[in-house]
């Protein structure tokens, strides 16, 4: 497992934790239960680190009325997580929150506040949601390419070795859980992709074949697992990883910052959850200058984030490249989408921009 | 051509006659409170009600007075009023129970309930308009002499008495007076029946008993809640400010003062030989005038004069008002609520008339806080339970800003919550819209006046409501937070492997720490000795019948 806890036992923790509870109240005295802030004010970057990591700011439940139903949920979910762990059973992120339909006055209303506490739980005990017993819904990413994993059958847990070059026209799934895998690659790099679109353009040209390469379709801001899935091969083979997106303040600063460094949400697991050697091969808005591509307006909302991220987000701070490069978007008023590379025709992407671009390390934003 | 004496005026002429005072009321009923059957009733017993007070208030006789209603079928009752006062010499009697504009109460400045000497003969004229039966009316001045019986109707062409019969009886009573009128009308309870009216006559009356058998052959009690007879009001002289044209015609007739100056001084307050002097100066006449030789014209300069002459306010000691003690007393007697607050303001004038303002408050309790608040309206302590739209009360209140003393309130209306508000008006002359006596005029010195009592009333409502909505806020976060304490115990109970008796005790602690943490909860809430239950009953029987024309 990823994450080292205090004493290397989560069950021990917990009962420690509660325990502590326990005789301040028998002392009477107003129980506490301290977490880490999880927001992007509370987090600092180090290049050196590569992530995003949690700074000192906490918020602490108690016997208030704004925090008393969290303190005995939070509870109440620490225990559910004890049965889970000693029963050696897992209950995803939406189960957990049915879960808590028997808890009467306590139970939750809407799953965010359940996924909030869980993360709380993470965050106060340093643990991932893997060793609480909990999964997440969504699976993360495709993968087709120079990839074999070896995972186990679920029911014998005898090896299987999964080729990723076979997948046809299809592709290879990650699971929600990628601690146990194993891989063999002879592969360059590792080239993950924001959209399905062009994923599936590149698998239908065998791209990863040309370029001697591992393809992963992200979809939108990868899950945690494609996250740590990236991380482990690129950490176990030494594989450089590059990332293409939408031209747009989304691609920037939602799925490429999340991926490289983690996001503030989830400082407490970054370190495990983040490709800090990932770089930026587009589109970069100098690309959408230099191709001359076809743009569309950006929004309101867009600009304010943009300029929210120059301002608050640590990483564009320390990256001069990339302010500048927002700073550029927001003169420009526009975004591109990477499918708009088809204006020079559909294979554009295959002969010119991504051969041109992976022999440029100029072009690539940090 | 007509003839000269034989003119369309000629024709006109014959029919061109006197309207006696009695039959131009007995036609406008409605003028003296006589609208209609129910409203009858109300005034005929108030106004005896009214005048026994008054009587016995001269005679510093604390008053026991005994008020019978009898249902005889067919919409006619006879009405029995009987008090311990005085009496009355019996040369009076006739005038003052069967003729109309006859009193004690209109010539003189004095604080009375009783104020023009019509109410009690227009009941009686009512009655016999109606029933056809004289008033009774038996009255005895001294222990060792015997009651005079009277029968009694009212000329109403000439607003003179008929002696239907006259003679002496014994009566078991050392004095008093007693009428009985038969008269047709209609017994409806509710907030403008006769039992609220007793009711809250006694309320601002501490000091009098009323033994009240109703319709329904049930009798209510109302004792007295304290010995001391109010202080005696005492009569005043007019103030020239507050003497009309008319007025002041008939007192330069009637003086017996030789010249002008010594008319000013002795027929008015606050009017000496210098102020004089500088009023007949200022109205360009000579002080040594002869008062009956005062023409319209010079009646008029005079006028003219009294109004460019700066005067003293008026003596103000001659108001008696109830206090601030026994109008909180007789608010806790009447509502079961959690906070009161009276104010007495002190004395001010209006047209010369010096008048005092008393408001009191009750808020919260068993009141409804959903309907607009209670208003109860008393002049001279007399409760007035019709015309509230009218009345400068009303008006006050309506421009008074509640929301700030936390009621809600749209603009211009009536404030709405769980609260009743008492305004009493307490003067030499109290300002009526009408003769029927039911709302005050809206003078801009009254209702300004009204305003500040309100007021001081509204800052006290106010610090208590603050105040019960912080422990409100408070007692509801607690009650949230203790929602959640046996979760906690739960959770930790499984987490520790810890026994059910543990699970108790931690439930126990973290009330002990919530306590400890956030201080004794204050209590609030009704806490009313005084309240009486029976009492608050009486006139909410029945459901509130609004008649028309008696709300706007």
């Amino acid at each position: 497992m990823a994450k080292k806890t205090k004493s290397g036992n989560v069950l021990k923790d917990m009962k420690e934790l509660a325990t502590g509870i326990y005789n301040k109240i028998m002392k009477k005295k107003q129980p506490e239960l301290v977490t880490p802030l999880r927001s992007l004010n509370n987090v600092k970057y180090d290049v050196k680190d590569g992530y995003f990591e949690l700074l000192g700011k906490t918020k602490s439940r108690t016997l208030t009325a704004s925090t008393v139903k969290t303190f005995a949920q939070t509870l109440l979910m620490m225990n559910e997580s004890k049965k889970l762990i000693q029963d050696d059973d897992i209950a995803t992120k939406r189960e957990m929150y049915y879960i808590s339909k028997n808890w009467k006055d306590a139970r939750f209303k809407e799953q965010p506040e359940s996924d909030t506490v869980m993360d709380d739980i993470e965050a106060m005990m340093m643990v991932n949601r893997e060793q609480l017993g909990f999964i997440p819904e969504e699976k993360g990413g495709d993968i087709a390419g120079k990839l074999i994993v070896v995972d186990k059958d679920p029911e014998t847990g005898k090896q299987i070795k999964i080729d990723c070059t076979k997948m046809g026209s299809g592709a290879y799934s990650v699971p929600s859980s990628v601690e146990g895998l194993k891989f063999e690659t002879s592969a360059k790099f590792i080239l993950a992709i924001e959209t399905a679109g062009m994923f599936q353009r590149l698998v239908k040209h065998n791209y990863w074949k040309k370029a001697n390469c591992i393809l992963i379709s992200l979809g939108g801001v990868p899950t945690r697992a494609c996250r740590r899935f990236i991380r482990r091969l690129s950490d176990d083979k030494k594989l450089p990883v590059f990332v293409f997106t939408d031209g747009d303040p989304y691609g920037f600063l939602n799925i490429y910052r999340t991926f490289k460094v983690g996001s503030g949400n989830a400082a407490h697991i970054n370190e495990y959850f983040c490709v800090p050697n990932a770089k930026f091969i587009g589109i970069t808005p100098q690309d959408i200058v230099d191709y001359k591509l076809p743009t569309h307006p950006l929004k309101d909302v867009d600009i304010k984030r943009v300029k929210d991220g120059i301002k608050n987000d640590p990483f564009v701070q320390h990256h001069k490249e990339w302010q500048k490069s927002l700073a550029q978007i927001v003169k420009m008023k526009v975004r591109a989408e990477q499918q708009a590379l088809a204006k020079h025709g559909l294979n554009f992407v295959i002969s010119d921009y991504l051969p041109k671009k992976l022999k440029n390390p100029k072009s690539w934003l940090p | 051509m007509a003839k000269e004496d034989n003119t369309k005026a000629h024709e006109l002429a014959k029919k061109q006659r006197d309207i006696g005072v009695a039959e131009f009321f007995s036609r406008n009923r409605h003028l003296l409170g006589f609208d209609n059957k129910r409203k009858a009733l109300m005034t005929t017993i108030k106004e005896a009600v009214d005048n026994s007070l008054d009587a016995c208030e001269e005679a510093g006789i604390l008053p026991e007075i005994i008020v019978d209603v009898v249902d005889m079928g067919n919409d006619r009752f006879r009405v029995t009023i009987e008090d311990n006062g005085p009496g009355i010499v019996k040369a009076q009697i006739p005038k003052i129970f069967a003729k109309l504009l006859y009193g004690s109460k209109f010539h003189t400045m004095k604080q009375s309930r009783g104020q023009q000497g019509i109410g009690i003969s227009a009941s009686v004229m009512y009655a016999q308009l109606t029933t056809g039966r004289a008033a009774k009316i038996t009255s005895k001045i001294h222990p060792n002499k015997p009651a005079n019986y009277y029968e009694l109707h009212v000329n109403t062409q000439q607003n003179k008495p008929e002696i239907l019969k006259e003679e002496e009886k014994e009566w078991k009573k050392e004095r008093g007076t007693k009428i009985e009128v038969d008269l047709e009308a209609s017994y409806i309870g509710g907030s403008q029946s006769i039992d609220e009216y007793l009711k809250e006559t006694a309320i601002t009356n501490p000091h009098v008993t009323i033994i009240y058998t109703n319709p329904k052959a049930e009798q209510i009690i109302f004792p007295r809640a304290t010995e001391n007879v109010p202080k005696e009001a005492k009569e005043i002289k007019p103030h020239p400010h507050g003497v009309e044209m008319g007025m002041m015609i008939k007192l330069l007739k009637d003086t017996d003062s030789r010249t002008l100056q010594s008319f000013l001084t002795t027929e008015f307050s606050r009017v000496g030989g210098g102020t004089a002097k500088e009023i007949c100066k200022n109205g360009a006449l000579l002080p040594n005038t002869k008062p009956r030789e005062m023409s319209r014209d010079m009646t008029e300069k005079l006028m003219e004069g009294i109004k460019k002459t700066k005067l003293i306010n008026p003596p103000t000691d001659c108001i008696s008002p109830i206090g601030e003690e026994l109008l909180e007393k007789g608010l806790r007697k009447e509502i079961n609520a959690e906070f009161y607050a009276a104010v007495t303001r002190p004395p001010s004038v209006y047209r010369g008339n010096p008048f005092v303002i008393e408001a009191g408050v009750a808020y919260g309790g068993d009141q409804n806080s959903e309907g607009t608040i209670r208003v109860m309206r008393f002049a001279n302590r007399v409760p007035l339970l019709f015309q509230q739209g009218a009345c400068a009360t009303t008006k006050s209140i309506m421009g008074t800003g509640w929301r700030a003393y936390g009621l809600s309130q749209s603009q211009n209306s009536l404030p709405v919550g769980p609260c009743s508000i008492v305004v009493h008006i307490a003067s030499v002359w109290v300002p009526f819209t009408s003769e029927s006596k039911e709302a005050i005029a809206h003078y801009p010195e009254i209702i300004k006046e009204i305003k500040l009592a309100l007021q001081e009333c509204g800052r006290r409502l106010a610090s208590y409501v603050r105040k019960r909505r912080k422990i409100a806020d408070e007692s509801k976060k607690r009650s949230y937070i203790e929602t959640y304490i046996p979760y906690v115990g739960a959770a930790l109970k499984e987490l520790l492997s810890l026994k059910a008796a543990d699970e108790e005790k931690i439930s126990s602690m973290l009330n002990t720490i919530l306590e400890k943490q956030r201080g004794t909860l204050e209590k609030i809430g009704v806490d009313n000795p005084d309240y009486d239950e029976d009492l608050a009953k009486i006139g909410k029987k029945e459901e509130e019948v609004i008649e028309d024309g008696e709300e706007n």
